[in-house]
């Protein structure tokens, strides 16, 4: 497809639409996972977000994007030994959105040795591979419940360390993959691994509107959009643009937002009311509330903005209780109230 | 030029479903075509490829079809001869512009059906193997080929979801009209016709109340159905979508998807059944008719009324009827994949080692591996002499097969007794373990199925899954009471078990039972011949050489239910109090021991 449905024209869904912006706002946040019903627009939010997201510089020449103002190890090698030489040249360059289909080979998601030019010169290239190019931007994985096993163990890995390191065919090369990891998928095709579900930083229930009205107006504009691509995105542009500027206004104002003693311990509060693994949950869902306050153009968090984010936040990091009919998110609704009262 | 209106009502809907698939087959999606393999659905068949356009290719696809095949990756001959990697297209993108026939649908992978959703949501193959990254634009209609015998085999939910058309061609009558020239004739006008349709808003919005009306969640089938409207009024040569078309397309794609029933519609429908039954379901019956039934009622009123219509009697009653037994849309698709050998079944990687025993060679890796090496063993052959007529030097030490996921899931079949007083109780805890087991699957990747007896026979109510959210809603609201037809019970399990067997998987049968049959296998009460009938079956079960646990669960084990579990070599446990966690952990240490 090669126009995108524009994000801003997406109806409803502003729990996935919200996570979708704090993820772009924060990217260490860690990403977002988008489980729920089938025809809810999940892959289109997504990749819709490419559009949006303002540019950023990198090295000129660079293979996986570097940032030219980086230095030490969040550069790659070649990186390293163009800064020896002299100050690094940049460009601009939308952030990269990479897709990861099922069907990809592991050669083609960590990188290989480079084929045509092995068997054309005999010489040993690297061919850098979807991690690479996914470098400071985000990894869609639609479906990612249904992702085989040993590329799931390759992202885990990756995920957490920032870093591809590639052994094989008899080359030894590591370069820097930092990206936020988004997903999608409907939980009836099967369960995602815990560690896998812990690399998201953020995750959404996604479900059918049941409104007349929301639906109509979703069958609408996809049709409109059908009829038209490029009338439709330039219909919408002006919205699109207008959400870019507030992205960019809000990741400007990120690192002035502060954190009220209040609101930090009303954090750990409610996670330890929830009794979610780890620190992991904690650490997460006080940077969300700062994106989320940075969002709204806020520089203190407040309870407000913590329980904006909670529920996606923390979901999936719940001890799981099969025996409890309660979901996830009615346990930390329960939660909430308990803390921050109704 | 404008084609004379056309009124294609004179044909029945299984014509007519071809008809609009052939005139645009990407913008539907697909068909999904409910029939065994014979001359009617050959006919069908026939008839489609009569109406696409000269040319259009129709390709089938395997169910065992391996991702190499289905986007494309390295064209090996054509890469060895020109010296460099060299791409092969896929048969999706093959299938460009043209129509895809899945053939045994209902035996799809999720993983495959994954795949060919993602390519039909994007009109593209995302190729990302073999060294190649690229993009091949594919536009395609699917026909899936659906030969599912019961309620539970079904294509996967994600595939149902995106064809816009499903088909059942059961108790279908051809309809006496045969000659299709005119039909033909009129696809391809629509076909030219088509871009200038148009749907009015309040047509529109007629419709989304119609499938909401219907029960039906996902927005997709709503847009689908739009689409096929459209096509609809192209056929008949319309640029505006007449209600006639929206009631042809409501039949065609709400009608087969709805979970329930408006009540009003019901109604009316109701008083139109007798008619229908005898018009064979009402499929060849005139449909000029459907949509002036109600000619003061609202616009969606009447669509409502046409897709109600169109809903078989039988259906009907249980989609009105107020017990929430899952609707068959919902719980569609097969969970778990195929893992057969060594030779079948996902990719898990690749290893260094040379293609014998059945291991297959990974074409790719290996010339990778023999790649850094040519311009040395060109030299060394130029050296000893040996002027090899091939271009790349391939040695044996470079040789790479592809590993497949080679252990099998377990599948946990549980058999629960919901007879009696006691039901309540035990339905409950089996309830539990179930879960607790799913809980765990995650992360063994096994699945657990659940079959229920009680009156007169046994119930699958939770087909093989890893899913707990699917779980959770085949369990609610379980019946109880009546008697014991316990024959039934382990023949069910068994096979069952058996199914499990052939998909690769290892089934592990636990029955939770007191034991004490009253029914016997053909569903007459009587403890005698219930129990010669019970340990009939038993015996079978140890024939099928099966794992298998029985739980006795009455109070006081009881000597029959031990002769039982001797006789079906199963583990016999006596557990009066079987509680969730008990009978869990207890299925957990069994599953794990090798059979």
């Amino acid at each position: 497809m090669s126009v995108a449905f524009p994000f801003s024209a997406i109806v409803g869904q502003d729990d996935m639409k919200t996570a979708v912006l704090i993820a772009a706002i924060d990217p260490t946040i860690g990403g977002v996972l988008a489980f729920g019903d089938r025809g809810t627009g999940k892959s289109t939010a997504i990749r819709a977000l490419a559009a949006l997201l303002p540019k950023i510089a990198v090295v000129v020449g660079c293979r996986y994007g570097c940032d030219p103002a980086a230095t030490g190890d969040r550069l790659c090698l070649e990186c390293r030994a163009r800064q020896a030489k002299g100050p690094l040249k940049s460009r601009l360059v939308p952030i990269p959105v990479v897709d990861l289909p099922l069907g990809a080979t592991e050669d083609r998601v960590v990188g290989a040795l480079d084929l045509e030019r092995a068997l054309a010169r005999g010489e040993k290239a690297f061919e850098p591979g979807l991690l690479a190019r996914a470098n400071r931007g985000f990894l869609y994985i639609d479906e990612v419940n249904l992702l085989e096993d040993h590329l799931v163990d390759l992202l885990i890995d990756v995920a957490a360390s920032g870093e591809n390191v590639v052994e094989r065919e008899g080359l030894s090369i590591r370069h820097p993959a930092r990206f936020v990891l988004v997903g999608s998928g409907n939980p009836e095709e099967g369960e995602l691994r815990p560690q896998l579900l812990d690399r998201f930083g953020l995750s959404v229930e996604v479900k059918t509107p049941v409104d007349l009205r929301t639906r109509i107006e979703v069958v609408r504009r996809r049709d409109a959009f059908e009829r038209n691509p490029a009338d439709f995105v330039a219909k919408w542009k002006k919205e699109d643009d207008r959400l870019r500027r507030h992205i960019v206004a809000a990741r400007a104002l990120l690192p002035m937002v502060e954190i009220p003693d209040a609101a930090q311990e009303h954090g750990a509060q409610l996670c330890l009311a929830l009794g979610t693994d780890g620190l992991r949950g904690d650490l997460t869902l006080t940077r969300a509330a700062r994106a989320m306050a940075s969002l709204e153009g806020d520089k203190q968090v407040s309870d407000r903005h913590l329980r904006r984010v909670a529920p996606s936040a923390l979901r999936h990091r719940l001890r799981r209780n099969p025996l409890d009919e309660s979901g996830s998110s009615v346990r930390i609704e329960r939660a909430l109230t308990e803390i921050f009262g109704p | 030029m404008r084609a004379a209106p056309f009124d294609y009502s004179v044909y029945d809907d299984g014509l007519l479903a071809a008809a609009v698939l052939a005139v645009d087959p990407a913008a539907i999606g697909g068909v999904v075509l409910r029939a065994s393999a014979g001359p009617r659905r050959d006919r069908w068949l026939a008839d489609l490829r009569q109406f696409v356009a000269a040319g259009t290719p129709v390709l089938r696809l395997p169910l065992h079809v391996g991702d190499g095949r289905l986007f494309g990756g390295l064209d090996l001959p054509a890469s060895l001869r020109l010296g460099k990697p060299v791409v092969e297209r896929g048969i999706l993108a093959h299938a460009s512009g043209g129509i895809l026939l899945l053939a045994m649908a209902e035996r799809l992978s999720p993983a495959l059906a994954a795949r060919l959703c993602a390519v039909l949501d994007f009109g593209e193959v995302a190729l990302e193997r073999d060294g190649f990254a690229m993009r091949m634009p594919t536009r395609f209609g699917v026909v899936a080929l659906d030969e599912g015998a019961s309620e539970e085999e079904y294509p996967p939910a994600a595939l149902l979801d995106r064809l816009a058309i499903h088909l059942d061609l059961a108790g279908f009558e051809p309809s006496s009209r045969t000659d299709r020239h005119d039909l033909s004739a009129h696809v391809s006008v629509a076909r030219t016709l088509l871009p200038a349709v148009v749907a009015s808003d309040s047509l529109t919005e007629a419709f989304c109340g119609a499938a909401m009306a219907f029960g039906i969640a996902s927005l997709r089938p709503t847009l689908l159905g739009l689409r096929v409207a459209k096509i609809a009024a192209a056929l008949a040569g319309r640029t505006e979508v007449a209600e006639t078309d929206a009631a042809l397309a409501g039949r065609l794609v709400l009608a087969p998807r709805a979970t329930m029933v408006p009540t009003d519609a019901e109604a009316d429908s109701q008083e139109a059944q007798p008619e229908q039954s005898a018009a064979q379901q009402g499929l060849d019956r005139p449909h000029t008719e459907n949509a002036v039934d109600v000619p003061d009622a609202p616009l969606d009123d009447r669509i409502i009324a046409a897709i109600a219509a169109a809903i078989p009697a039988g259906l009907l009653g249980l989609l009105s009827s107020p017990d929430p037994a899952v609707s068959k849309a919902q719980t569609s698709g097969r969970a778990g994949a195929l893992h057969k050998s060594r030779l079948r079944g996902r990719p898990a990687g690749v290893r260094r080692g040379e293609p014998q025993g059945g291991a297959r060679l990974n074409v790719v890796e290996t010339l990778r591996a023999a790649a850094p090496y040519q311009s040395l063993r060109r030299r060394e052959a130029a050296v000893s002499g040996r002027h090899g007529a091939t271009f790349v030097q391939v040695r044996r030490e470079d040789f790479h097969v592809t590993r497949f996921k080679q252990r099998g899931e377990t599948t946990t079949i549980f058999v629960v007794d919901a007879s009696g007083s006691s039901a309540l109780n035990r339905l409950a805890e089996a309830k539990g373990a179930v879960e607790l087991l799913l809980a765990d699957c995650y992360i063994r990747r096994d699945s657990v199925a659940l079959i229920a007896f009680r009156n007169r026979s046994a119930e699958l109510l939770l087909p093989p899954t890893r899913s707990l959210v699917r779980a959770k809603r085949g369990l609610a609201g379980l019946p109880g009471g009546g008697g014991t037809p316990l024959a039934s019970a382990i023949e069910a399990a068994v096979a069952l078990a058996e199914s499990v067997r052939r998909k690769g998987n290892t089934p592990t049968i636990v029955l939770l039972t007191d034991g004490r049959a009253n029914i016997a296998r053909d569903g007459e009460p009587g403890r005698p011949r219930a129990e010669a009938d019970a340990l009939l079956a038993a015996r079978q079960a140890r024939a099928a050489q099966l794992r298998i646990l029985f739980i006795d669960t009455s109070p006081r084990p009881q000597e029959l239910a031990h002769r039982l579990a001797g006789a079906m070599g199963a583990t016999y446990l006596a557990l009066p109090f079987a509680d969730a966690a008990g009978v869990s952990a207890v299925v957990r240490q069994i599953a794990s021991r090798s059979p």
